[in-house]
């Protein structure tokens, strides 16, 4: 269940700077993939206001989308327009059926009506698909190993990941800064009654905004799905630590989310690498070894206490 | 109002009539789904304090839940394996007895929501509620990783443990001492809606400028609401420990957090005896949809959605027909 990368595929070398530029590599590709996540999730609250719990469902739509058409068709490409498509396609339809009725709603009938989404996603999931995990294979092509400067051999599927993430960070960055799409979220962030006024259709623009939240979930639940097992169940730990992304980095805020993702990322990855061998100096073996694993699992959620003590608004939320 | 008072003696009168009826016709298993809706609304009567009162929406209750179940299966499991806790400074032991767990359980909980909540509380709306999310499953993947108390697989009791005079391991004595638990914390609670303190802080939930202004802090009138909200639930999780004589991680996961606000939003949002409309409704639905279907949590998500779209006042606003005083 825990949503954590796997240690590196690369040889099983011994020394210790190989091992630890391994890891902070899966903490990279683990923190990309939370980054894309927690976007689609801080743009929809940053324009409608709306805390959506569905959002992990939508990353199982698309992981299962994906591990469905791989099956049946062979190509890794065709997945992950599948992906894409079912993710966007739910979520959009999600939007029109249920979510447009939240907008002006308090934020417990947000919480109650999208945790019924869940219930209904998942079991609909489990119904299609049975209970058995599924798998989607990494394509031949991405497949293996490549070896990097100095030495370092390291997964090229996982390599491709942090390529696509960064990508999908530049595009958003760029969609939000430069496009005429980008201006109209950012105007319905700040007062969308006015942008109503000036002719902007609201309520097309909230849909194309949660779609396109959607899409980046379930692109994510498809790439992640090809390294972990596609089962029900498998978005709400990825969108309870997307949530501890926004806390850090500031509710509505992409740079924070980025920001947020690559610190909770190489937090988890490094913690469970560096803390037992931490408590190993003062500690004997069994006990540091057991105390250093407990801590790691909440080293994230005490960096998140910490920026709360800190900045209440998050790194860079909005100064209240 | 009088309407809903009728509603909510008729609905301890039920819980009262269904496990007495099912003892007299030797229905044990009955009785242990009675059991389990007293428990489970004692946990949303802990949570309808935050929620219901000070409108702090906090999806992070399982912590306290788990946090009292795993204090009754720390305490008991040193009890039945005569291995005190620790020796130094001072010797601690398990025990076996009820009042102390609960006690143990209480104080617990009650200090995991002073911390919690003094962190949580620095902030509002939707951070408030992603921030208690994440301490909950804080505290679950720390139950998963910690070993000394089963670790995933959870912690078992093989008896459950005992109150003096009566024989718990008799269904209806069992059900009789979680039904008074429940009947003294819902009492507690009306009495705390009436009150200066409930006052102020129902008064903090609509215009925490004015409470300010009068010279009250919105901030510590909430901690105290949220710390004696995890108390209560705390006493709850260790219920339900012992009603299951089992303690495992599940306690602490997301979904039961989901599940405690479910139970308050079913039976109605703001109303005193909500929580015990919406764990009865629940675990109703649960037995006999279960048994129609394995999915049938689509059913209920489908009730839920409907409830918050079209029929706010849940079971008992559609019954009473009548706004609550506040909303």
């Amino acid at each position: 269940m825990r949503y954590r990368a796997a240690p590196g595929t690369g040889g099983a070398s011994t020394l210790t700077t190989i091992l630890f530029i391994e890891q902070v590599l899966n903490g990279l590709q683990f923190g990309v993939m939370l980054f894309v996540m927690a976007a689609g999730l801080t743009l929809v609250f940053g324009v409608m206001g709306l805390i959506n719990l569905a959002h992990g469902s939508l990353y199982m739509v698309g992981a299962f989308a994906a591990a469905a058409v791989a099956g049946a068709t062979g190509s890794f490409v065709l997945a992950l327009g599948a992906a894409l498509a079912a993710a966007a396609g739910a979520g959009a339809l999600v939007e029109l059926l249920v979510i447009r009725r939240l907008y002006d709603r308090e934020h417990l009938d947000q919480v109650l009506a999208t945790f019924a989404l869940i219930l209904i996603f998942s079991e609909g999931t489990r119904w299609m698909f049975g209970s058995f995990p599924l798998y989607l294979d990494i394509p031949d092509a991405l497949s293996g190993v490549v070896t990097l400067p100095g030495g370092i051999q390291y997964s090229l599927y996982r390599l491709v990941i942090i390529g696509i993430g960064l990508g999908i960070a530049g595009f958003l960055f760029w969609l939000i800064s430069r496009t005429r799409l980008g201006i109209r979220i950012r105007a319905g962030e700040s007062d969308r009654e006015m942008i109503a006024a000036l002719g902007v259709d609201i309520s097309k623009l909230y849909t194309l905004v949660f779609a396109l939240g959607a899409a980046l979930a379930g692109l994510a639940g498809a790439l992640v799905g090809a390294i972990q097992s596609v089962q029900v169940g498998m978005g709400e730990p990825v969108l309870i630590l997307a949530f501890v992304v926004i806390v850090i980095g500031g509710i509505g805020s992409i740079k924070g989310a980025f920001v947020g993702a690559l610190m909770v990322g190489l937090t988890d990855t490094l913690g469970g690498l560096l803390l037992p061998g931490f408590f190993r100096l003062f500690m004997e073996n069994a006990a540091a070894t057991s105390t250093g694993s407990a801590l790691a699992s909440m080293l994230i959620y005490i960096l998140m206490a910490v920026v709360l003590v800190w900045r209440p608004q998050g790194l860079f939320g909005p100064q209240t | 109002m009088k309407r809903e008072m009728l509603i909510n003696a008729a609905l301890m009168a039920g819980l009262l009539v269904v496990p007495l009826w099912a003892w007299a016709v030797d229905e044990p298993f009955t009785i242990t789904l009675a059991t389990r809706v007293a428990i489970l609304a004692l946990a949303a009567v802990g949570l309808n304090i935050a929620l219901g009162i000070g409108g702090l929406v906090s999806l992070g209750h399982a912590a306290f839940f788990g946090i009292g179940g795993y204090a009754m299966g720390i305490l008991a499991s040193h009890a039945q394996t005569y291995d005190p806790i620790m020796q130094w400074p001072l010797l601690v032991e398990g025990t076996k007895v009820m009042p102390v767990i609960w006690i143990v359980a209480v104080l617990a909980a009650a200090l995991a929501a002073l911390v919690i909540g003094a962190l949580s509380l620095r902030t509002s709306g939707v951070y408030f509620i992603m921030i208690t999310l994440a301490f909950g499953q804080m505290l679950y993947f720390f139950a998963i990783s910690w070993p000394a108390y089963g670790g995933e697989d959870g912690l078992s009791i093989y008896v459950r443990n005992d109150f003096p005079l009566l024989n718990t391991l008799d269904p209806i004595q069992f059900f009789a001492i979680c039904f008074a638990l429940l009947a003294l914390a819902l009492w507690f609670s009306a009495r705390l809606a009436a009150s200066p303190f409930g006052l102020a802080l129902n008064a903090a939930r609509q215009t925490p400028q004015r409470v300010e202004a009068v010279g009250l802090s919105p901030f510590r009138l909430r901690l105290a609401a949220f710390v004696l909200s995890g108390a209560i639930t705390g006493l709850a999780g260790a219920l339900f420990a012992d009603l299951n004589r089992f303690v495992s991680p599940v306690m602490f996961s997301w979904q039961t957090s989901g599940e405690i606000i479910v139970f308050i939003i079913l039976g109605g949002v703001g109303r005193l005896y909500g929580p015990v409309a919406g764990a009865a409704l629940f675990i109703t639905l649960e037995h006999f949809l279960g048994e129609v279907s394995d999915y049938w949590h689509i059913f209920l998500g489908l009730l839920l959605l409907a409830v918050v779209l079209f029929a706010r006042g849940g079971v008992i606003g559609t019954l009473a027909g009548r706004k609550v005083a506040h909303d």
